[in-house]
């Protein structure tokens, strides 16, 4: 039982705290948050990380890893977010990646690993339907063979940045045999292939992100399936638990924590600075509180990864308290903000609104509501746990 | 002891929830939200028309001569319909603090325009530093013999963009934060020496932030005695509390219902999710949260109507329930309705939108529960 950091440590954070503050530009954040540079700003921060080594902290080191310690893993992501570092695009390099080096063919894994870690494509995730959510293995997108092919039909939505996306990775139905989980496979398709449509869905934080991606006869070579047919459930089963321990955030809750200790020092009520009142003080005390615990959590699931373990049903603990903790931390925000936290993006500046967070909040706010959504509702963590760990 | 509503009450009712069920369905509330202004002249007039622009008026002005109950019926009923004309900012306001008010010139002259649809009104009283304080008014009204000059800022004006008429707070003396030497004045919206800066809140209103550069009135646009309106913009500010609590409630109703319905219909591993005991659990939580809320605002409306001294107690005890209740049930709602829950499309989260606003509007829990234990426990 120790977590103290050894000399080594110490000289890595210092070493990772300066390459964030010299190469995260201000100039390289303004063009992330403008909507038509985006997509060239976040693709070029990745390169930067690439070309230093440090895309990949989550993969073996024969595929591109970085080999690091959990204490580096912790020390690398807590000062990420404390820089307010953007988190990598993970449909690459956190869901599929991790899929192509376990369960893809050498073929498959020289085609699309090195691209993937130089961020040369950009992917999306296809595996919710209309009519299946929290019911993954409903899904109904069809995938029927034609020589060589694969004729694919169907619809998949809440595809988030498929406007930008050269591939998406789909879960399809090969056989309607048997349980519904045996007849899926893991399927990889090219974006431009004639047939996939993209229908933009705007979100409740008044964004788009999110789409419908339909397929119409779209043909997919057999050789981008991943695996055997028919047995893509338990793959996709492996990476929603590697989804689920990225999710808990617990660096980025702490950097939320810090921001609304600093903005309420600058809020004053009736002459009362708000870090002062012992109504706040609670409120932001028990998240607080929660998050030093859900830290200690995610260490305990990492330190038993990096021996060995491979991410179990504790990880969907980790996915429910980490959204939990961002949805309390997202809503002490819109509370500080008072009546600016309805603020929508304005053309006048912030001089003249007279707010500087208000609408910032607003859109994490209204976006977090996803987050106990996706990646397997809290009810199905909780429904996990309840059969995998307490058997019941 | 009755919670009934009387004849009148419930055809007041009848006629906002008929308005609201035959001509303010999704689609059209989706279209108002849309254009510049945020609302629509022409359901203003139908508004006037139908009398709801009288409701607590007195009668002398051509008023109905309404008290809380009958703002509540009609408020919930609103809330109901995500209305966006600005009943709350005009008539509640606006014209709750002329009717209260001491100014009887102006009464005559401003409540009947009000009534008739032709004056909309806006109460300019927040500023950038003031966050829920009432009193901290740094906007200034100085003497210039039978004029007043005003000079300062308002922030987040509730139909600050639509409105032909202000009434504003300012200092007539006194510190920053003193209940003492506060005046409102009646301002045009076009007087020389007025700058709107108007942006739009997600719950669809279209606000403004006002600068007054030497804006000049006669001291009889006052609306009561100056350097002593901080006891009416308590009363009224009072009033528009049970009104939104009234708002709140009805779109508490809403999303409770909502969600029930659609837990009906959708079907996840081969039933409907309505079946799943862990949903209908929460789904009573958030009709008792609703149920709780409706019981506060009772009680509320009744202390108000009654003029009991621990009225304002009960006043803050349900504005802290709003916005506790409120969180819970829109959460629940959004949560609910999975992905659908989280689109534009959908009503849902504009619903959640308006709960939201409502529960920030004239202080949230954590602003009024000082003041709540204050009254309540303080020897």
């Amino acid at each position: 039982m120790d977590t103290r950091f050894s000399d080594e440590d110490l000289a890595f954070r210092d070493e990772v705290r300066a390459f964030f503050k010299e190469e995260y530009t201000e100039e390289l954040q303004q063009r992330m948050k403008d909507k038509s540079t985006f997509k060239a700003a976040v693709v070029e921060w990745q390169k930067k990380l690439h070309a230093k080594g440090w895309i990949a902290p989550g993969w073996p080191v024969e595929y591109g890893g970085t080999g690091w310690t959990p204490t580096q893993k912790y020390i690398y992501d807590s000062e990420r977010a404390s820089a307010g570092v953007r988190d990598n695009v993970p449909f690459g390099l956190t869901m599929v990646g991790p899929v192509i080096y376990a369960f893809g063919n050498d073929e498959q894994k020289a085609q699309f690993l090195p691209r993937i870690l130089a961020s040369d494509d950009w992917w999306c995730q296809g595996y919710s339907e209309p009519g299946s959510g929290s019911d993954l293995a409903s899904l109904k997108t069809k995938a029927e063979r034609d020589g060589d092919d694969y004729i694919v039909n169907g619809a998949k939505i809440w595809t988030t940045y498929a406007q930008y996306a050269d591939w998406i990775f789909c879960l399809v139905r090969t056989s309607n045999e048997g349980k519904k989980q045996e007849g899926i496979s893991f399927l990889l398709i090219d974006m431009k292939t004639p047939g996939v449509k993209v229908n933009p869905i705007v979100s409740i934080d008044n964004h788009h992100s999110l789409n419908e991606v339909e397929f119409n006869n779209v043909r997919v070579p057999i050789k981008n399936r991943i695996g055997e047919e028919n047995r893509g459930w338990h793959i996709a089963k492996a990476l929603l638990a590697h989804e689920r321990t990225g999710i808990a955030g617990v660096a980025d809750c702490k950097r939320a924590v810090s921001e609304i200790k600093r903005l309420a020092a600058t809020e004053v009520n009736g002459g009362k600075r708000l870090i002062d009142n012992p109504n706040f003080q609670s409120r932001l005390a028990d998240i607080d509180i929660e998050i030093m615990a859900l830290e200690y959590t995610e260490l305990r699931v990492l330190a038993s990864l990096s021996s060995g373990g491979a991410p179990g049903p504790e990880s969907s603990m980790l996915k429910i308290k980490g959204t939990e903790m961002q949805q309390a931390t997202q809503t002490l925000m819109m509370d500080l903000a008072a009546y600016y936290q309805g603020v929508l993006p304005t053309d006048l500046s912030e001089e003249v609104l007279g707010h500087s967070f208000g609408s910032q909040a607003r859109q994490s706010f209204m976006y977090g509501r996803a987050s106990t959504i996706y990646g397997g509702s809290n009810e199905v963590q909780k429904n996990i746990i309840a059969k995998a760990v307490l058997g019941l | 002891m009755n919670f009934d509503f009387s004849e009148e009450q419930n055809m007041l009712r009848d006629s906002v929830a008929k308005y609201v069920q035959d001509d303010y369905d999704w689609d059209t509330r989706k279209a108002i939200a849309a254009t510049e202004a945020g609302m629509k002249p022409e359901n203003w007039q139908t508004f006037a028309e139908l009398g709801w622009l009288s409701v607590p008026f007195a009668e002398e002005f051509g008023g109905f001569g309404g008290g809380p109950v009958d703002v509540m019926v009609m408020m919930e009923e609103l809330g109901k319909g995500l209305v966006l004309e600005p009943y709350f900012a005009t008539v509640v306001l606006f014209g709750g603090l002329l009717q209260k008010g001491s100014n009887e010139a102006l009464k005559e002259s401003v409540i009947p325009s009000v009534i008739d649809g032709s004056c909309l009104g806006a109460f300019a009283y927040l500023e950038r530093q003031s966050r829920f304080e009432l009193h901290d008014v740094l906007t200034t009204a100085t003497v210039e013999g039978d004029d007043r000059i005003i000079n300062g800022e308002k922030v987040v004006v509730f139909n600050g963009a639509s409105a032909t008429h202000l009434i504003v707070s300012a200092r007539s003396s006194g510190a920053q934060s003193d209940a003492a030497g506060l005046s409102l004045y009646l301002v045009p919206a076009d007087a020389e020496g007025i700058e709107t800066s108007t942006y739009r809140l997600m719950d669809g209103q279209v606000v403004a932030n006002i600068r007054f550069n030497n804006v000049k009135v006669p001291a009889s646009n006052a609306v009561c005695a100056e350097g002593e309106a901080a006891g009416l913009i308590q009363s009224v500010t009072e009033d528009a509390m049970l009104a939104l609590g009234a708002e709140a409630l009805g779109v508490m109703g809403q999303l409770n219902s909502k969600t029930v319905e659609y837990t009906k219909t959708r079907e996840q591993f081969g039933v409907k999710i309505s079946s799943f005991q862990a949903l209908q659990h929460r789904m009573v939580e958030t009709f008792m949260a609703y149920e709780q809320t409706k019981s506060l605002l009772y009680r509320a409306v009744c202390d108000f109507e009654a003029d009991k001294p621990e009225k304002r107690e009960s006043l803050l005890a349900l504005k802290i329930m709003i916005d506790k209740a409120g969180k819970r049930i829109y959460s629940e709602a959004i949560q609910m309705h999975g992905g659908m829950g989280i689109t534009d499309e959908l009503d849902i989260g504009h619903y959640a939108k308006r709960l939201m606003m409502i529960g920030t509007t004239l202080g949230d829990a954590m602003h009024h529960m000082s003041e709540f234990t204050q009254l309540r426990y303080a020897s």
